[in-house]
């Protein structure tokens, strides 16, 4: 019966420890020193929340770059993350991954042949995958520069300067950040 | 694979040994009592802590009073955890006011945490409450890890002491594993994964006007003190229902190898705690080469099959068939191999990539890792005493060859350490397969499969395999949030777990009782080439005697059957 209470008492210490006092001190500093970050890198375009530096949104529009396909319900939902955990050898993969490679191909007038990024066919394990290959990206400029009849060559440019780097150049991929190539797209400043 | 991909595969298992070496050589003296850099800070909490719960430092306890102290501990964990979740509707730090978990998933849940699986039925951002997250979640994140430093700190006495009576005393161990290990690594791997952008944060989620016109809702909560604690203790459970593949739980390549460094650092470490406990340093480095060892073969094929893309993808039109289906970009295939493979390696079971839509052979991987009882590095603590068992095992062969008692550690090894290790060893498998068993011939069971074919065998194993093996990563299709999935996998966790800590104790104790034999002309050394390779040969042995008729019926029988162009 001894160890019992003991057992409490311990547990009651600790908890208060590693379940109050620790969560609390790294809220504080994070909020001290990355105050933005800590809150969830939310952008803000005109007083108006419009995304999440972090989170990638659905874009269906021609004058946008459009991004991953999202296995959420609804899609690229933020409340309620996660992937369609498809097996590679499901069919219901192979059908939808024809039927995008299909659309995509429309979309940006490519040859019946062409072979498309994966990531653009694919869904990513979160669904709120904010990034696409720059390969990925510069297929779809010359689309994106014709709706909003402006140079391929502007829109390629603006692709450059988003395109971040692996970290010290080992660490990662390159990749682009769509919502924020969409919204310099738009004339939004960082 | 291009050059960068290498230099990945390679630099983590270095830069890991490089961290794992002194911190290895620093646990070793927190756990015998000797005075290091952090002794100024925790000394003045450790004490005052001690003479408030009435703690005697220096009481020194037999296996049983330590077995019977852990396992209170961990039933009133279990009981604290369920009750939190049955009351989150009412208590505070609940701005999306979330109410009471249904009774199978919060029993399932609690379990899971206790035991340090962090199998998770639930989706995190739709079901828990930030204080059950913080007071809940996190707690046991730190007293599970916790729990299995102190029982493979025991083990370890039991191999120095001489002719004694007992194995430490538990409430040292666990405060100490708390204060000076765990809460410093957790504090640095917070502030880092801070300052990439994981949230921390007591708001309410927030709603955004997205670009295209619509509205979206951004869970957000107090992710990165959680986040940092499920690595480090190799717990592994989300905070979010995508894990570690959320951008707000890994949001840059940095904090992807940065998580990765941290699940295997302290189960790295531990083979090297348990060289400098002993005064034997070749001794620890021979039990890590044994793990490195497995760990680069399965790492190797791995990022081979993965690489190497689907086929039927490619077919269908995308570049190089290339397997980005539950991938993230930042991560990219070979960052999600990495992550895969560690943590099935050890027990973590977080994920950065949907483990259900990789390859059939990377699955198999993952199944072997888990399956062997997650003795390569394996979960804190409970992995190196995975190992230690099948070294007993390894022993007692090479002892039938030689026809001499067998011996570790300068400690003969009998007919109780025998037995022990056998059950630590087989008690997961038998348990796997029986449960697994009964899952794949009733309705309840199959009527949760989200893939067909012999994938949908592999999901009902990979579950078992993950709960038994206290893992918690998931073929995450399977729906496991049914009443059948979350009582059996619950049974399985606690069994799993508790086969194994209990064992090890017997094993601390009978040890700690014998007297050490010095070193003869013929002591088998079990810390050269011979013993390493024998104990690498044992593990892979058992681990596919046991299990390869099934492994052949799932992730084999798919692989050929998507060789020859066939999908389900």
């Amino acid at each position: 019966m001894f160890q019992w209470k003991r057992s409490l008492l311990m547990f009651c210490g600790l908890s208060l420890i590693c379940g109050l006092i620790y969560p609390l001190i790294i809220t504080l500093t994070a909020n001290i020193f990355f105050p933005e970050k800590a809150k969830g890198s939310i952008i803000k375009s005109g007083g108006q929340a419009v995304g999440s530096y972090l989170i990638g949104q659905q874009f269906t529009s021609p004058r946008y770059f459009h991004g991953r396909p999202s296995a959420t319900d609804p899609v690229y939902d933020a409340g309620n993350s996660g992937g369609s955990n498809l097996a590679p050898s499901n069919a219901k993969l192979i059908a939808q991954a024809s039927g995008q490679v299909q659309s995509i191909r429309m979309e940006n007038d490519l040859t019946a042949g062409a072979a498309i990024p994966a990531e653009l066919v694919l869904a990513s394990a979160s669904g709120l995958d904010p990034h696409i290959s720059p390969a990925a990206a510069y297929m779809q400029a010359e689309r994106v520069a014709r709706e909003r009849s402006i140079e391929r060559s502007e829109v390629e440019k603006l692709i450059k300067d988003n395109t971040e780097e692996p970290f010290l150049w080992i660490w990662g991929k390159e990749r682009v950040n769509i919502l924020i190539l969409n919204l310099a797209l738009d004339g939004w400043k960082k | 694979m291009t050059l960068s991909d290498w230099l990945c595969l390679i630099l983590v298992p270095l830069i890991l040994t490089l961290l794992a070496i002194p911190l290895g050589e620093f646990m070793a003296s927190v756990f015998s009592g000797g005075k290091n850099y952090l002794t100024p800070f925790f000394l003045p909490v450790e004490r005052f802590l001690y003479r408030l719960l009435g703690v005697d430092e220096k009481e020194e306890m037999s296996w049983k009073s330590y077995a019977v102290a852990l396992l209170f501990f961990n039933a009133i964990g279990i009981a604290a955890l369920l009750f939190l979740q049955f009351i989150q509707g009412i208590l505070p730090l609940n701005p999306q006011k979330l109410g009471a978990v249904r009774w199978d998933t919060a029993l399932n849940t609690a379990v899971s945490f206790v035991t340090n699986t962090n199998w998770q039925s639930y989706s995190g951002e739709q079901t828990m409450s930030y204080l059950t997250q913080m007071l809940g979640l996190t707690v046991q994140n730190f007293l599970s890890a916790a729990t299995g430093i102190a029982v493979s700190i025991a083990v370890i006495r039991g191999f120095i002491r001489k002719n004694a009576g007992t194995i430490g005393n538990f409430w040292v161990d666990i405060t100490r594993s708390v204060l000076y290990v765990l809460l410093p690594l957790a504090f640095i791997w917070s502030v880092l994964l801070v300052s990439q952008g994981v949230v921390q944060t007591f708001s309410g989620y927030e709603t955004v006007q997205t670009l295209d016109g619509g509205k979206q809702i951004i869970a957000l909560g107090p992710v990165a003190s959680q986040e940092a604690i499920k690595e480090i203790g190799t717990n592994g459970g989300g905070f979010f229902n995508a894990n570690s593949a959320h951008p707000f739980e890994n949001p840059t390549p940095l904090t992807n190898y940065l998580e990765i460094l941290g699940l295997l650092l302290i189960p790295m470490a531990l083979p090297f705690a348990l060289g400098a406990m002993l005064k034997n340093r070749r001794q620890g480095i021979a039990i890590f080469a044994a793990m490195m060892i497995l760990y680069l073969a399965g790492l190797g094929v791995f990022a081979w099959v993965e690489t190497n893309g689907n086929p039927l993808l490619e077919k269908a039109g995308v570049a190089d068939g290339i397997n980005m289906e539950g991938k993230e970009v930042r991560s990219g295939v070979v960052g999600s191999v990495i992550f895969a493979h560690a943590t099935t390696v050890t027990s973590c079971g977080a994920v950065n990539s949907m483990h259900d839509s990789m390859m059939p052979l990377s699955g198999l991987i993952l199944l072997f890792n888990m399956t062997i009882g997650e003795v390569i590095f394996g979960g804190v603590g409970v992995g190196l005493i995975g190992l230690l068992s099948y070294a007993i095992l390894t022993m007692f062969l090479a002892g039938l060859m030689i026809g001499r008692t067998p011996e570790l550690i300068g400690k003969k090894l009998e007919l109780k350490e025998m037995i022990m290790s056998i059950v630590i060893i087989l008690s997961p498998a038998i348990l796997l397969l029986l449960l697994s068993g009964i899952a794949i011939s009733t309705r309840v069971g199959l009527s949760s499969l989200s893939n067909a074919g012999p994938h949908g065998l592999s999901q009902i194993i990979y579950a078992f395999a993950s709960a038994s093996g206290n893992n918690g990563s998931a073929f995450a299709g399977l729906n496991a949030n049914t009443i059948f999935f979350n009582l059996t996998t619950a049974l399985a966790m606690l069994v799993g777990r508790f086969s194994t800590i209990i064992p090890a104790l017997i094993i601390a104790g009978a040890l700690a009782q014998k007297k050490t034999v010095p070193p003869s002309i013929a002591t088998f050394p079990t810390t050269g080439f011979l013993f390493i390779a024998m104990l690498v040969g044992v593990i892979i042995i058992v681990g596919a005697l046991t299990f390869f008729p099934v492994f052949t019926l799932g992730p084999i029988l798919e692989h050929l059957l998507m060789a020859a162009g066939k999908t389900f």
